[in-house]
């Protein structure tokens, strides 16, 4: 049982069809994230013109008030919904090229629970623990998440096709995601304090938490833009990576590593967020086809700007109440999931 | 009605003297239902006598058949934690799983689908959507009129998977399950959304439900889930031929002379109806309707006219079991029955997943 899809096998029509558009496509990417970056730091509460923004991100001065609001309230909070958003869509990416599987997402299959359990879990033995941890037992969760189900949807026959990791993941996410729900049930105190955090959400983000899980993400995103050019060649599959002389089994650990410092890094930051790494992927081959070169770098940017937008929604819908950006991406991604299910995935 | 004479040595077939009816199960029925009985009636015991204020088993015998002495120094308090708050807890506990394991039990006949599961195809979760948003919006409803509101979400969920997961005129049994799973998400977005703004109290309780839980169960509940019962698992069991034949695939199913569309709808109604039911009084327990009709299979074999009521059996026992265990693990606290069932299930549905291929 195999599940190839038309968007990764190898002559697709892709938007920017010559190759020198791809670098100006990149630039004007990174345009588009910086103006949805600038108009999300605009809304809220109160108002502030885009000239106060410029002025306090350049020229600050921490005696005016709509300065302090945007140096310690709405920079971390856009800046984490960036990061988060990057990290969830490369990492999508790279498990969606090693598995050669269209539905691979770190929600979908059991990475952010995993390390949404360890982060609830971290909160209920340390009471108050200090920010570091978040990062750290977010890196714990989702590798252990991430080694068991690539062994539990490779058990038996056929190896890892893409319905059996697809099915692993959404059992491991309901197995641990009741352990989670034990633990918050059990203890009042750990629920109130973490259940905006388990629905997803940028709200309340603080520049000190942003500074500790940061640094991994972007070390993350780095090598990921490193190895992307033999993630390409194992997307081909494993035998044409072996016959141009891949050490696959290398490259797989590697990426591992990656998607588990991408993964547990955003969850620890932002709680768990489904089908960013999911959607994203599949927009990003739209446009440039599928190379990973370009898919990562493409990725990044387009999730990070699909992640601010969702949190623009996600704060305008109900005004003055706040939708975690989570819920948004759910209301967004589920569907675009049944779609790949239904026409994508062949069986 | 009287047993005839077996057709085959693993037969029996009951017959019905003025109805033209008959029922044929197999020889081992008898024996693992009655087994499956005075398995759950001990567990039941035991789990009355266990709690915070214990009592007696032989004291939950009498109490319950009304023996117990009047001078009993402990008369009003036995009466009072038996009758009013553990007897209606188990005893509902026992109907959400028979319910479940039938409503899964048919699920998997009729879908062809082994993995088949009312919690898995997202079934439960519409009964619960709308469960939830009746508890939330209509504050003092009746639970008789909840069932109701859970039959719609769940007749409309289940619909919506089926209609998705419909590809060349049929519906393979992995597409049902990841738009089911897509579906439940979306689901549970909205039920997030719901719980997010309301009081912390409310929330927990909330969660605690949507785990599944028979937690401060009334003998309204009992009342509620047993009506749906007593209409819905006579027609089940009533169906289970047809079952069988669809069983056989559709072609041979219709070369038998059956309305294969008018069946397999009848037979979802019936089935959702059973798993809305028991979503609507107890929340959404995974698994059991996985579960028991796989081991009951094992047991008695595939022919759904004995598989259908023991699987009934197995399911109520293991919820009065998964029950107990809940309120045994962290005491004096409990865990909501359905972490039990997930923790239970999760590692048998990959063990399925991992023997289907």
């Amino acid at each position: 049982m195999t599940a190839q899809t038309q968007t990764l096998s190898p002559n697709p029509t892709r938007i920017l069809g010559s190759r020198t558009l791809l670098l100006p496509g990149l630039i004007a990417c990174v345009g588009l994230l910086i103006g949805a970056l600038l108009w999300s730091i605009t809304l809220g509460a109160a108002d502030i013109t885009p000239e106060v923004v410029y002025a306090s991100l350049f020229n600050f001065d921490d005696s005016n008030f709509d300065h302090l609001i945007i140096q310690t309230v709405r920079l971390p909070r856009v800046l984490a919904g960036v990061i988060v958003g990057a990290a969830l869509a490369v990492a999508g990416a790279i498990m969606q090229g090693l598995t050669r599987n269209p539905l691979a997402d770190s929600g979908i299959l059991g990475i952010n629970s995993g390390a949404s359990f360890a982060v609830v879990m971290a909160v209920f033995l340390l009471g108050n623990p200090p920010l570091s941890v978040y990062a750290l037992f977010g890196f714990i969760g989702a590798g252990t998440a991430a080694a068991l189900v690539y062994f539990l949807g490779s058990f038996g026959r056929g190896g890892a096709t893409p319905l059996k990791l697809t099915l692993a993941g959404v059992i491991l996410t309901a197995f641990i995601s009741s352990f989670t729900t034990a633990i918050l049930i059990s203890d009042q105190e750990t629920l109130d304090k973490i259940r905006f955090w388990t629905a997803g959400s940028l709200a309340g983000r603080e520049m000190p938490l942003l500074i500790q899980t940061a640094p991994y993400i972007l070390i993350g995103l780095l090598g990921a833009l490193l190895i992307s050019r033999q993630i390409t060649t194992i997307s081909l599959g494993d035998d044409v990576a072996k016959g141009l002389g891949q050490n696959t089994l290398w490259v797989k650990g590697l990426a591992a590593v990656i998607v588990v410092l991408l993964a547990g890094g955003a969850v620890a930051l932002a709680g768990p967020i489904g089908f960013v790494g999911l959607v994203v992927p599949h927009v990003a081959r739209l446009f440039v086809g599928v190379d990973y070169r370009w898919i990562i770098p493409y990725s990044a940017l387009i999730g990070g700007l699909l992640v601010t937008l969702a949190d623009v929604g996600s704060r305008i819908m109900i005004r003055p109440l706040e939708l975690p950006v989570g819920v948004m991406m759910a209301m967004l991604g589920a569907p675009f999931f049944i779609w790949l299910a239904r026409w994508k995935v062949k069986r | 009605m009287n047993v005839g004479r077996p057709l085959k040595s693993t037969w029996l077939t009951l017959r019905f003297r003025k109805l033209p009816f008959s029922y044929r199960i197999d020889r081992r029925v008898p024996l693992v239902a009655l087994l499956l009985m005075a398995f759950t009636l001990m567990v039941l015991i035991f789990s009355i006598s266990y709690g915070a204020y214990d009592i007696s088993p032989l004291e939950v015998i009498q109490t319950i058949s009304g023996t117990l002495p009047q001078d009993h120094p402990d008369y009003r308090n036995f009466n009072l934690v038996v009758h009013t708050f553990r007897l209606p807890r188990i005893i509902l506990a026992f109907l959400v799983g028979a319910a479940l394991a039938t409503s899964g039990a048919i699920m998997q006949g009729i879908t062809r689908n082994p993995l088949a599961d009312p919690y898995l195809l997202g079934v439960s979760g519409g009964a619960a959507l709308v469960a939830v948003a009746l508890i939330v919006w209509l504050k003092d409803l009746p639970i008789s009129l909840l069932p109701w509101g859970a039959f719609a979400g769940a007749l409309l969920t289940a619909g919506t998977i089926y209609i998705l997961a419909l590809k060349q005129g049929s519906s393979s049994p992995v597409r049902l399950i990841l738009i089911g799973v897509a579906l439940g998400s979306m689901i549970g977005a909205v039920l997030t959304v719901m719980l997010l703004f309301g009081d912390i109290n409310d929330v927990q309780q909330a969660y605690v439900w949507l785990t599944g839980s028979v937690y401060g169960t009334r003998w309204e509940h009992v009342q509620a889930l047993s009506g749906w019962l007593l209409v819905f698992l006579p027609i089940a069991f009533f169906m289970a031929r047809s079952l069988n034949a669809l069983n056989l695939g559709d072609e041979t199913a219709q070369g038998l002379g059956l309305r294969v569309e008018w069946q397999r709808g009848a037979l979802l109604i019936v089935s959702v109806a059973l798993a809305a039911a028991a979503v609507a009084v107890a929340g959404t327990i995974g698994f059991v309707g996985l579960i028991a009709p796989h081991v009951t299979r094992r047991l008695v074999g595939p022919s759904h006219e004995g598989l259908l009521p023991v699987s009934a059996l197995f399911g109520g026992a293991l919820l009065v079991l998964a029950d107990l265990i809940g309120r045994w693990v962290i005491a004096p606290g409990e865990l909501p029955i359905g972490i039990i069932t997930a923790i239970v299930g999760a590692p048998y549905f990959l063990y399925l997943l991992y023997r289907s291929r």
